[in-house]
């Protein structure tokens, strides 16, 4: 008996091996998609189903907890309401149907829009200064470079809240409180230390050589940076871009503390949502499955750039 | 005219000096080549004629403007780097045209692409043009880059040991179409590189850079014939020269002479028994079309070159006869035969 002789690269792991880490990778999505499905069928069942006990797999699709997310009700008496005209649309028939009457929309659509554009726009503010910070640590003699480089990160090493009553009252003083503004301001100061810090790494990665050949070539250094540098950082800048956005996605603390009427974010609102007309769980669930769409979509246009960008520019080009 | 001059050249960072007292002037048409082992300051002068940085002290001047205050756009010069000189996120086509859409230059996209394609076929890669830049062989890289500075007219051509970074067969093809190109273009470059066949065989002028001085400049010959001290001598040649104290050899030498510098010219081996001194053979290296022969004279090893008929082989007791050689004082400074002192 012979062992047939197969050609085997010692980096090419085994067929074996390949199973178990397939197995391995198949369990971990499962285990962090299942919340995130739940809270998505969560969204489709009624009150009654979201909390029933054991939980129900199967259940009959409703909508009710969306249109109680973009409206506001309120319950009636049947007398009331059968003096009422007849219902024109179908989510004015589903409200009356539960003995309700539909005052007006939420504030749903506000709040995201906030949260749109307190996310984006620190997001943007945050790379780009982060950017052009970075570049300057990587390529000038910045006096007491590694000082300022540490200072920048010292602002990370304590949770943000901890910082929360002195920038309470510096938002007080200067009116920003509640404004949109201001949390882009915040959101900005911290992802700043976050950006500089990623994005320095990226732009040591790039040869100086580069920038130098298009100085020659005629070019100043600021068109230098934006024809030569900018293209070929764009891997780091879509990762930065990706964990800022995050951060000012999800932020909680801040947002409860520093808004509540006109530039209150949805994380501070989708709480809100339970306490209008008992446990309305479909409605939570419904906003935060919104909530998390913006986010999805981001990851995933940036997300041929952040797969190399999430190495930290360990893979050289 | 000089289309390059350096004048009293210096620059330092922080303690170290990378250039000191340099003056140099090109002239128009001139392949000049700074030879020079690692940290001698050759990058360092071209990078301060590209206006890449600033001196210390001195004045760089360009087609007779002094240019030392002046940002690299404004010099009129092209660089080559040794690597990492093409964009990885444009194709050949833009990477090329990439010094002619400078905002400072405003050339026409119909001239662009006219010399362009002049540029790439001179260099043999018009059927790259559409490619990445990444996407290319080590030498189609090192070609474009050259391109890339050939499609502008600069007053002078900066070359940072542009072929340093490719394998032997492509070096030496480069090397003679660099050479053709500079001849047919008629253009001025001023080439830095640690390799002496490219210095021997490309420069007009060699200059030899030690510590960031200028040691000597000269034609290939009076670099190699005629070196102003045994350092010079040490660039030349392989094998390198065998550096031998005079005390050794015996015979007449002039006066104040501290070391011979023997290169494998100079000596010849006889098995016969003669005049000079007396040597054995320590180990005979084959490299096919010659022999590395090893001699040890007294405690001093020498490296020659020998016929591969002549049949030495280890252990075998040889004179030597020595033909014109070189003579160095204590400081190393060359002694001409007639011994004058500093007479290159």
């Amino acid at each position: 008996m012979s062992t047939p002789i197969t050609a085997h690269s010692v980096a090419e792991p085994s067929s074996r091996s390949k199973l178990i880490a397939s197995f391995l990778v198949v369990t971990y999505a499962v285990i962090t998609i299942l919340p995130l499905l739940w809270i998505f069928l969560t969204g489709f069942k009624t009150p009654p189903d979201s909390i029933a006990y054991p939980p129900k797999v199967l259940f009959e699709p409703s909508v009710e907890g969306y249109v109680n997310l973009f409206t506001t009700r309120s319950r009636q008496t049947p007398e009331f309401l059968a003096t009422l005209p007849p219902p024109q649309t179908w989510y004015e028939r589903l409200v009356r149907s539960r003995n309700m009457v539909i005052g007006g929309p939420s504030k749903v659509v506000p709040r995201f829009v906030n949260s749109m554009v307190i996310g984006f726009g620190s997001t943007f503010l945050a790379v780009c200064f982060g950017t052009i910070a970075a570049y300057a640590f990587s390529r000038f003699r910045v006096p007491l470079a590694d000082d300022l480089l540490f200072f920048i990160l010292s602002t990370r090493m304590m949770p943000p809240i901890a910082v929360a009553i002195p920038i309470y009252l510096m938002f007080r003083h200067l009116g920003l409180t509640d404004t949109k503004l201001g949390m882009i301001l915040l959101y900005t100061a911290v992802n700043v230390s976050l950006a500089v810090w990623l994005l320095k790494g990226f732009m040591d990665e790039i040869p100086r050589e580069y920038e130098e050949a298009a100085m020659v070539d005629g070019y100043t250094r600021l068109q230098a940076f934006f024809k030569v540098v900018l293209p070929q950082a764009t891997t780091g800048i879509a990762a930065t871009a990706i964990f800022c956005l995050i951060f000012a996605w999800n932020e909680y603390a801040f947002a409860v503390l520093l808004t509540s009427g006109d530039a209150q974010t949805m994380p501070p609102f989708i709480p809100f949502i339970i306490g209008e007309g008992g446990q309305d769980w479909p409605a939570v669930a419904a906003a935060t499955t919104i909530f998390f769409i913006p986010i999805l979509c981001f990851t995933i246009l940036l997300r041929r750039h952040l797969l190399r960008g999430i190495t930290f520019g360990a893979v050289r080009k | 005219m000089a289309e390059v001059a350096l004048l009293d050249v210096g620059k330092s960072y922080g303690a170290v000096e990378a250039v000191r007292g340099l003056s140099l002037s090109v002239a128009h048409g001139e392949f000049v080549v700074l030879l020079g082992p690692t940290g001698a300051g050759k990058t360092t002068t071209l990078r301060l004629i590209a206006g890449l940085e600033r001196p210390d002290q001195g004045h760089v001047v360009i087609q007779g403007r002094d240019v030392t205050r002046e940002v690299p756009a404004e010099r009129d010069v092209a660089f080559v780097f040794q690597q990492y000189s093409l964009y990885p996120h444009l194709t050949v086509y833009d990477n090329l045209a990439f010094p002619l859409r400078s905002p400072a230059r405003r050339v026409d996209e119909k001239t662009i692409r006219r010399r362009v394609q002049q540029i790439s076929e001179l260099l043999h890669i018009e059927h790259k043009l559409g490619n990445r830049a990444t996407a290319l062989s080590g030498g189609e890289m090192q070609r474009v880059a050259i391109g890339r500075a050939l499609v502008r007219e600069p007053s002078v051509y900066l070359m940072d040991e542009p072929l340093s970074s490719l394998d032997a067969k492509l070096r030496a093809e480069l090397r003679l179409e660099l050479k053709r190109i500079q001849r047919e273009l008629g253009t001025t470059i001023l080439y830095v590189t640690h390799d002496q066949i490219e210095a021997m065989t490309m420069a007009d002028r060699i200059g030899v850079m030690s510590e960031g001085a200028l040691i000597q400049l000269g034609t290939p010959r009076e670099i190699y014939e005629r070196p102003n001290s045994a350092y010079v001598a040490g660039r030349l040649g392989t094998p390198v020269i065998n550096l031998i104290p005079a005390r050794l050899l015996g015979g007449p030498v002039p006066p104040q002479v501290e070391t011979v510098g023997l290169r494998t010219e100079h000596i010849r081996i006889s098995t016969a028994d003669g005049p000079g001194p007396r040597a054995q053979v320590h180990w005979v290296e084959h490299l096919g079309d010659q022999n590395h022969v090893h001699l040890k004279l007294a405690t001093h090893s020498l490296v020659t070159l020998a016929d591969p008929v002549q049949p030495l082989k280890a252990g075998d007791q040889v004179s030597l006869e020595f033909e014109s050689p070189l003579y160095f004082d204590q400081a190393g400074r060359r002694i001409s035969a007639d011994g004058l002192r500093g007479h290159a």
